[in-house]
């Protein structure tokens, strides 16, 4: 919970990770050079009162992501999305055991989402199905260029992935989070494409579809199917720490989600540990488009409200304190 | 370096290379780690990129378009091109010497060539270019309505950086180029009805913005990864027509 000039902010950090990049659980170079990329992207947004040691960014613990989040963070509630990487890392990259118990000790402050691969085909559904019922999934992770064997990446329209989706609206998990990544097969095609979301979104139109990072480095393309789909989001992972080093592109990036979506389906979001929640929450209360860029109205408080927590806290069921609520509630 | 060496000749034939999804040259970008000649006309490009996790069918397309560039300047007698610290760099870089082409180069993951997915790029960068031409004109005339710039053709434009670069875009996707030409045209050449302006304008932003986001992000990445990156063209020697800073 944030305080400021008279309003109270619930925050929900709707993704965070519980991550190991250290040198034992890497398979191979690929393990270095995935989370060396991460370091970087930290190194290359933070404030410099912000930045982590290398060691402390391969792997930092429960403790200490309990204390950046709720002690330092100002964050109400937050859900991890893991993703797995198989291919890099022996025991994964996101944690499993390890971010479950934590979330299975403080089932008010966190939210256990977890991942699969249709790729895994029928073995993959009964392990999804095994997977609902044990850690009481309400979401997912689905990371498309996750590699696997000799494929490097998949699509949310493959036949395999209509059929996890369908057991995932069958089982109850309904929302659905995307993250694209560089590869895919083909390879000749655009792996950052988001159309295939567009399909998923169309025919899965009970579940909800948030995409990562806006559809970063796609956001015109992410933008027009949200504008069409009533059940895409845009999580806004990676997006937000441009609010330190790019204030006027963050401010376009908005003021567009703003004007093709609406307030009510944009999630904010630290994508811990890339980067820590208390100065993007503060940075962001404080924010406030700049005055000569006339194509975008003024950020009202209201919007600042659902973003922060109250969008996220919607779609998850997260009880909101009355004194944070709005007269109107953020709909989902 | 000067002039009419062919390290100097080979420096310009890499300026016409660019990165397709951020519509720069490579040289500009920095991505260009070095390049060596020897007294036997043979050259040596090495590439980096701003990170190991950059999409391997861009960092394909570059090193190949930069291998072909290098290779037909005449006096060049032998052309390695290597792209440095990527994830696929052994896979590419065998592909590169063997001259193998996309589809070997990745076999099974390759269905098609890469013609599809530069076509894509170069529309986009010609709508950015499109709306940056029309968003500066709408500036610069207060009076004029977004909808009456059904009537603006290319003769129009000032003669500037942003509307030479438009005439590239345009020419690169096979759009006319005269002075009588609308300017606010669809991928296909077909001109919206005026009703349609404000939304068809509305988009083409959005793919600006995308473009120069990302464009000053894989700047920025790249400086933190190779903190001695700089463009390594030397001040002064640019293209004066050429976009350098936007946002």
């Amino acid at each position: 919970m944030y305080a400021k000039d008279g309003e109270t902010y619930f925050i929900v950090d709707a993704h965070i990770a519980l991550w190991d990049a250290r040198p034992e659980n890497r398979l191979n170079i690929h393990g270095k050079q995935f989370i060396d990329c991460f370091y970087d992207y930290h190194r290359n947004l933070s404030p410099d009162s912000e930045l982590w040691s290398y060691e402390e960014f391969l792997y930092y613990g429960g403790e200490r992501l309990m204390k950046d989040l709720f002690t330092d963070g100002h964050v109400d509630h937050a859900i991890f999305q893991p993703a797995r990487l198989g291919a890099f890392y022996r025991n994964g990259f996101g944690q499993t055991e390890e971010a479950f118990a934590l979330a299975s000790r403080h089932p008010g402050k966190l939210t256990y989402n977890h991942c699969w691969d249709p790729r895994f085909a029928e073995d993959g559904l009964a392990r999804l199905r095994r997977d609902a019922e044990r850690f009481q999934l309400k979401g997912a992770k689905l990371y498309t260029a996750e590699w696997f064997g000799d494929s490097r990446g998949y699509r949310l329209d493959d036949p395999w992935s209509y059929r996890c989706l369908e057991a995932a609206q069958e089982l109850g998990i309904r929302n659905i989070h995307i993250h694209k990544g560089p590869t895919i097969r083909p390879l000749d095609r655009d792996a950052f494409d988001v159309a295939d979301v567009d399909k998923a979104a169309t025919d899965f139109p009970e579940l909800n579809f948030v995409v990562e990072h806006c559809g970063l480095p796609r956001l015109e393309d992410f933008c027009w199917i949200a504008t069409q789909e009533p059940n895409v989001h845009a999580g806004l992972a990676v997006a937000m720490p441009f609010i330190h080093s790019r204030p006027r592109y963050f401010a376009q990036i908005i003021g567009e989600l703003l004007y093709w979506l609406d307030e009510n389906r944009i999630q904010f979001s630290s994508d811990y540990a890339l980067w820590t929640p208390r100065w993007l929450v503060e940075r962001f209360v404080d924010f406030q488009i700049p005055a000569d860029m006339t194509e975008y109205p003024p950020l009202t408080v209201a919007q600042k409200k659902k973003i922060l927590g109250l969008n996220a806290a919607a779609m998850y069921d997260i009880p909101v304190p009355a004194q944070c609520a709005l007269a109107e509630p953020a709909g989902v | 370096m000067t002039p009419d060496t062919l390290e100097h000749r080979a420096h310009r034939a890499l300026d016409r290379v660019v990165d397709p999804e951020l519509d720069e040259p490579v040289t500009d970008l920095g991505f260009v780690r070095s390049l060596t000649v020897d007294g036997a006309g043979r050259l040596t490009l090495h590439l980096r990129l701003p990170t190991s996790f950059c999409a391997p069918n861009f960092a394909y397309l570059m090193a190949s378009d930069a291998k072909d560039a290098l290779t037909a300047l005449p006096g060049v007698t032998a052309v390695t091109v290597l792209l440095d610290d990527h994830h696929d760099s052994e896979t590419i870089n065998r592909g590169l010497a063997a001259d193998a082409g996309y589809r070997v180069t990745f076999g099974p993951e390759a269905e098609q060539d890469l013609a599809d997915l530069r076509r894509t790029f170069r529309r986009k960068a010609h709508a950015a270019a499109m709306e940056r031409a029309l968003t500066r004109l709408l500036r610069a005339r207060p009076g004029l309505s977004e909808q009456a710039l059904y009537d603006i053709v290319l003769g129009d434009l000032p003669d500037d950086d942003v509307t030479r670069a438009l005439l590239r875009r345009r020419a690169a996707t096979g759009l006319g180029v005269a002075p009588t030409d609308a300017v606010l045209v669809d991928d296909a050449g077909r001109r919206p009805a005026p009703a349609d302006i404000p939304l068809r304008l509305r988009r083409a932003r959005s793919t600006r913005i995308s473009i120069d986001g990302n464009a000053h992000f894989c700047r920025g990445l790249l400086r933190t990864r190779y903190p001695d990156a700089t463009a390594d063209r030397t001040p002064g020697a640019r293209d004066a027509t050429r976009r350098r800073h936007v946002s």
